[in-house]
């Protein structure tokens, strides 16, 4: 980590799930930038820590800190608005709406954030390339490979010029060939846009796409893992 | 390589013959493959040429097995150096990862700490490779794929084993 402020920062965090603890204070700081392998075996608690740092669950303790705000402490609709304009996220499943072709889901959330659609669906048009998707922007979700839906999410969470993109188990369900694809598109299209990325993941091919790597186990922190 | 360490630590245990070296030797690690009398006296030779190993005592009679092997301090060290060292990856590493958390476990050296070392050795590896993938051509990028895919069996391997290190050093104490 630089010796600069982490753009965001969980410290101490606890979450737990009834009897169950997911997280027991943990300590994570994500630089400008960076792309951060959170890895860990299933149960560990790095998804509920992804969702901790995104401000898609509050934690029972601890602090979430995004570019000096308290994330933890925002009310809902402000928190909402960081997600959408702030972070770009990526699941395993791509979680694309399957009513709409892959143009309107890229452009969803520049339409969200009350974009005109001329504008929106011009902008997503010009994304479909740079991930490989020329010629099937009409088609619906349902019609694509594996791949070609996370490439769409891929587009879909960097349109809006988010800061950084959470990408929980991206590759989860894709072959190793197509892994590699999504992969290397989503590290190098972040860099190019200057765009940061946590990817949680349990598969070391994936994590060695990574800048930085950390472990977590029983929901902490166990490797602080400077890279060599 | 790892045969000589793998008798450095059984000699660590205790002064022990030839006989009693591939004895043990078979017991612990030779499910992969046993060793031959002449490979153990060949290392034990070259141990002891390099002052690894020292001979303990002469017993009355003939032919190699009255002699009796013991371990030198410089033996010792030489041992304690490559239990601790990460290996780097390379395909058959399975004899030499194995044959090392067995002889930790067996001296009571921390077994989970050195694979610990060893698992972040292979991710940087990992991270080296793919980044050298990026721009290679596609036969290169092949062999690199081969290269990972190995790396993470190994990798595979190494969890499995430190969360078996516990049973696994039961069954060695029995």
């Amino acid at each position: 980590m630089s010796a600069a402020t982490p753009l965001l920062t969980g410290r101490g965090l606890h979450k737990s799930f009834g009897p169950t603890p997911a997280l027991r204070g943990l300590d994570l700081g994500v630089d400008a930038g960076e792309v951060l392998a959170v890895m860990g075996p299933s149960g560990s608690g790095k998804s509920t820590l992804l969702h901790c740092l995104a401000g898609i669950l509050t934690p029972d303790a601890g602090e979430v800190t995004f570019d000096g705000r308290r994330v933890d402490l925002m009310p809902d609709r402000e928190r909402s608005r960081l997600r959408r304009a702030e972070f770009g996220f990526v699941f395993q499943f791509g979680q694309l709406v399957p009513e709409l072709p892959v143009l309107e889901n890229v452009a969803l959330p520049l339409l969200l954030g009350g974009r005109g659609r001329r504008v929106a669906v011009a902008s997503a048009f010009e994304w479909l390339p740079r991930l490989g998707l020329d010629g099937l922007g009409h088609r619906l979700p349902g019609e694509l490979s594996g791949g070609q839906g996370q490439r769409v999410a891929i587009a879909r969470a960097l349109i809006a010029g988010p800061r950084l993109v959470f990408a929980d188990e991206p590759t989860g369900s894709l072959d190793s060939v197509a892994a590699d694809d999504v992969m290397e598109l989503l590290v190098t299209t972040a860099k190019a846009e200057r765009v940061g990325v946590v990817v949680v993941t349990h598969e070391p091919r994936v994590a060695a796409y990574a800048d930085r790597r950390v472990t977590v186990r029983d929901g902490r922190v166990v490797q602080p893992a400077a890279m060599p | 390589m790892t045969i000589s360490y793998a008798l450095l630590g059984l000699l660590e245990e205790t002064d022990r013959h030839g006989y009693d070296l591939k004895q043990s030797y078979d017991r612990r690690f030779g499910a992969i493959r046993p060793l031959r009398f002449g490979q153990v006296y060949r290392t034990l030779a070259q141990l002891q040429r390099d002052g690894l190993v020292a001979i303990a005592g002469v017993e009355a009679g003939a032919g190699p097995d009255r002699k009796r092997y013991s371990i030198t301090a410089e033996g010792v060290t030489d041992l304690e150096r490559w239990l601790s060292e990460p290996e780097d990856p390379q395909p058959q590493l399975q004899t030499v990862l194995f044959t090392k958390v067995m002889l930790a476990l067996q001296s009571g050296r921390p077994a989970e700490a050195f694979l610990d070392d060893q698992r972040e050795r292979h991710l940087a590896v990992m991270r080296e490779l793919t980044a050298a993938r990026r721009g290679a051509s596609q036969s290169d990028s092949m062999l690199i794929d081969y290269q990972l895919f190995h790396i993470e069996a190994d990798l595979r391997w190494i969890d499995h084993a430190s969360r078996r290190l516990d049973t696994l050093a039961a069954e060695m104490r029995r």
